[in-house]
């Protein structure tokens, strides 16, 4: 079936260059896709977009699309310009969360792939900024169906809306000599825990989850998670003098003072004279760098554990946030590691689900309410690794300061018995 | 109707099954990984096993045509597992040597572009714009492939002094998140409000309650009740927008790009940092955005040539200084850059520290 094609100009000047052009991959879609109803569907979505770049502004509306039984995962999409472009008037995501770390294998790519142009436009996106697979364009209609496909085979959406999002994890222990966790396992414990939080939202707002291995942090788990979680160890790195040695000997001296023994954040480095490396383990904070530089040489030490942050976000409402410390190290090894780990997450969901304002991230509410009152409401004690300094102003009434002293030295003689 | 089908709450799906045997075997027992070329890396376990993986950018909008070819190169190529990074990379893996050659052959043969490890221009982090969001300022696919067309030699090659992430955003929520380097939309007007809409399709309340000035208050217009803004108070954020459509902020001419430097979220060497603003009032040029692509080019010129091993732009700023750093991008520095959010003493220079 011949389909009248819009002109796009515009669109057409982003098929030339190197980098591979997603306008070419719609016309694909468009002229060579066997079902008249995906090439109708992408020839109306050229045009619109079309329209977007003559006219600098979007004509998706929002609305309420939900599957049987859920509230959220997928984001409704309704065309304002549907009138000249009626086949993709409605062009919903469909959010569906990925295996933790992202892994796949080809065949289920396929898999996927026949499912997603039985229904929808033969768009996808391996992933979004929350972590999901976007399965870009189904019509209302077509949502349910694609759903009950692939959820018979083992996929679930993701969260959208004021609920748990689907989490991120980095690839880690399963290729990362860095990797001080398992990611995976953590990311499926804590939002598999959630479910019923991420497909029916009712929360103060959305709450994400992220596992990052080492304090690389690729999964920008402190900036853009409520709940980050980076691997760490508290016991001296592994050293290998030879390899230390062996490095000096192939970047020089001069080189390896100005990239790695000046480049400590704490100075907990020097060179010995016979080349070898002297690490300061106690002044160490594990930023990783000498480690980044040498991973032939460096390894995190045997005590791993995590580090967990909580309250990071992006600008909207009151100003970018990052996580702030709130459990030091922690163990996660044994299964009661694990379900005190979701224990937590579920105090913490808990406590901001209890007080936090409409459209009020969790991160928000610490810092309307205070840290100190933050942990006070979720049970932990604080701790001066949760901050960069201790308070700088007066301000402040102490009356209780005998008491929070005692219970200090109590908690002290506690841990050290 | 016929009976519907109960959803299966699977949540988050097991990746074992998705894993690459080699992965699977060692998983928690590598010993350290060496960079070979640029998009490959190799992965060597305690065990003695090896894994290459090679790394490739695509379109990350992908139709299915694009996916059964990645799918047909993985099957062809290499060993029918890949993995996607942060960035939508695909990554292959490989357990043999002697396919890494030919793979790469049939990556870039097929239009995909090898790179993006190590000390390179890494895919830049993109956001739906135009193609799908219901609140663009700009769209994220057309600004991702005009800029990677101009950087694509900085994504093949590592010779940055470290690796630098770029992220567009095409609102102020800023989905792309924190990079050394971010294209953000920012609006310079106030929104136009639809009176005759508002009563119907915004909760007035949340609207009120979202902007984060208070420049918003309920008011009877035309006999209706609606919302006004105070201009004098209005940032322009566009916060309103989302809650209440009728209240536009997306103008054609004076939603405008900005760029930022910067943001870090190693805490390799330091903390994780945010993103600075150092250029604003870009024109949101479609359908390539020269003028926005210019200034990153220059950003990345100057760093390139002035920062040295292991820098990040934060990093590199940090040591050179604020007034060199204007300097060597050739950007005006004006009274916007002065922070007058909540915090900004603290980004103020209190000391006698000026570099001359």
């Amino acid at each position: 079936m011949a389909i009248d094609k819009h002109i796009t100009p515009m669109l057409d000047q982003l098929e030339t260059g190197p980098w591979p052009s997603f306008v070419s991959g719609i016309k694909r879609l468009r002229d060579q896709h066997p079902d008249p109803r995906i090439n109708e569907m992408t020839n109306d979505l050229l045009g619109q977009l079309e329209h977007s770049y003559e006219t600098r502004k979007g004509y998706w509306k929002g609305g309420t699309v939900s599957v049987y039984r859920y509230g959220g995962g997928i984001i409704p999409r309704f065309s304002e310009a549907a009138q000249s472009f009626p086949h993709s008037k409605e062009f919903h995501t469909l959010r569906v969360q990925p295996p933790a770390g992202n892994h796949y294998t080809t065949a289920m790519l396929r898999q996927l792939a026949d499912s997603w142009e039985k229904y929808g436009s033969g768009l996808v996106t391996f992933h979004g900024q929350t972590g999901n697979i976007m399965f870009i364009g189904a019509s209302t209609e077509n949502t349910q169906p694609f759903f009950d496909e692939i959820n018979e085979y083992g996929w679930d959406l993701g969260g959208a809306g004021p609920c748990v999002r689907t989490a991120m994890s980095c690839i880690g222990s399963a290729r990362c000599e860095m990797s001080c966790t398992n990611e995976l396992k953590a990311h499926r414990l804590l939002v598999n825990n959630f479910v019923d939080d991420v497909h029916r939202p009712a929360l103060p707002y959305k709450f994400k989850f992220k596992v990052s291995g080492c304090p690389n942090d690729c999964q920008n788990a402190i900036e853009r998670s409520d709940f980050a979680i980076l691997g760490t160890w508290r016991d001296d790195m592994k050293v290998d003098q030879a390899e230390v040695q062996r490095y000096v000997a192939e970047q020089g001296r001069q080189y390896y003072i100005d990239n790695v023994i000046t480049r400590c954040p704490t100075q907990a480095l020097a060179l010995n004279d016979d080349d070898t490396l002297d690490i300061n383990n106690r002044d160490c904070v594990r930023c990783m760098h000498c480690l980044n530089v040498m991973p032939k040489a460096l390894h995190p030490g045997d005590d791993k554990g995590v580090t967990i942050l909580i309250g990071g976000k992006r600008t909207l409402k009151i100003g970018d946030l990052m996580g702030t410390v709130v459990v030091p190290f922690k163990k996660l090894e044994t299964e009661e590691d694990y379900e005190s780990l979701v224990e937590l997450a579920t105090t913490i969901i808990d406590f901001w689900a209890e007080n936090g304002l409409e459209h009020e991230r969790c991160g928000e509410m610490i810092e309307r309410i205070g840290l100190a009152t933050f942990l006070e409401g979720i049970g932990i004690e604080p701790d001066p690794n949760m901050l960069n300094h201790p308070r700088q102003s007066s301000y402040v009434r102490t009356d209780g300061w005998d008491e929070a002293a005692a219970e200090w030295f109590a908690r002290q003689a506690e841990t050290a018995r | 109707m016929a009976e519907r089908r109960e959803p299966i709450e699977s949540g988050c799906p097991d990746p074992w099954q998705y894993m690459h045997p080699v992965m699977r075997r060692n998983f928690g027992q590598w010993k350290y990984h060496e960079h070979p070329r640029p998009g490959v890396l190799l992965h060597v376990a305690y065990s003695g096993d090896k894994l290459w993986t090679v790394k490739a950018g695509t379109q990350r909008i992908l139709d299915v045509f694009t996916l059964r070819k990645l799918c047909d190169i993985g099957d062809e190529y290499a060993e029918g597992y890949v993995h996607f990074t942060i960035r939508s990379n695909i990554e292959y893996l490989v357990s043999d040597e002697s396919r890494v050659a030919p793979l790469i052959e049939a990556l870039e043969g097929a239009g995909f572009v090898v790179g993006g490890t190590q000390n390179s221009v890494a895919m830049i982090s993109h956001t739906q714009g135009w193609l799908h969001c219901d609140i663009p300022g700009t769209d994220a696919s057309g600004v991702v492939k005009s800029m990677m067309d101009e950087l694509v030699d900085e994504f093949r090659n590592t010779n940055m002094p470290n690796r630098v992430h770029i992220t567009t955003s095409c609102c102020q929520i800023n989905c792309g998140g924190q990079g050394d380097i971010a294209i953000n939309v920012q609006h310079t007007k106030p929104p136009k409000i639809n009176h005759d809409l508002v009563a119907n399709v915004c909760e007035r309340p949340s609207v009120v309650a979202r902007c984060p000035v208070a420049a918003i208050r309920p008011a009877m217009v035309n006999g209706k009740p609606s919302l006004e803004v105070d201009e004098r108070k209005c940032i322009c954020c566009g916060a309103c927008y989302p809650p209440c459509p009728p209240m536009q902020i997306n103008d054609p001419e004076h939603s405008k790009l900005a760029i930022w430097v910067g943001g870090n979220h190693s805490n390799a060497r330091g903390k994780p940092t945010f993103q600075k603003l150092v250029a604003a009032g870009i024109p949101n040029n479609p359908p390539r955005w020269p003028e926005a692509t210019a200034i990153v080019k220059r950003i990345l010129k100057a760093y390139k040539e002035g920062a040295r091993d292991w820098e990040r732009i934060n990093e590199w700023i940090e040591r050179i200084g604020w007034p060199r750093f204007f300097e060597e991008v050739e950007l005006p520095f004006t009274k916007y850059h002065i922070d007058t959010w909540r915090g900004a003493r603290a980004s103020l220079n209190s000391s006698s520290y000026i570099r001359f």
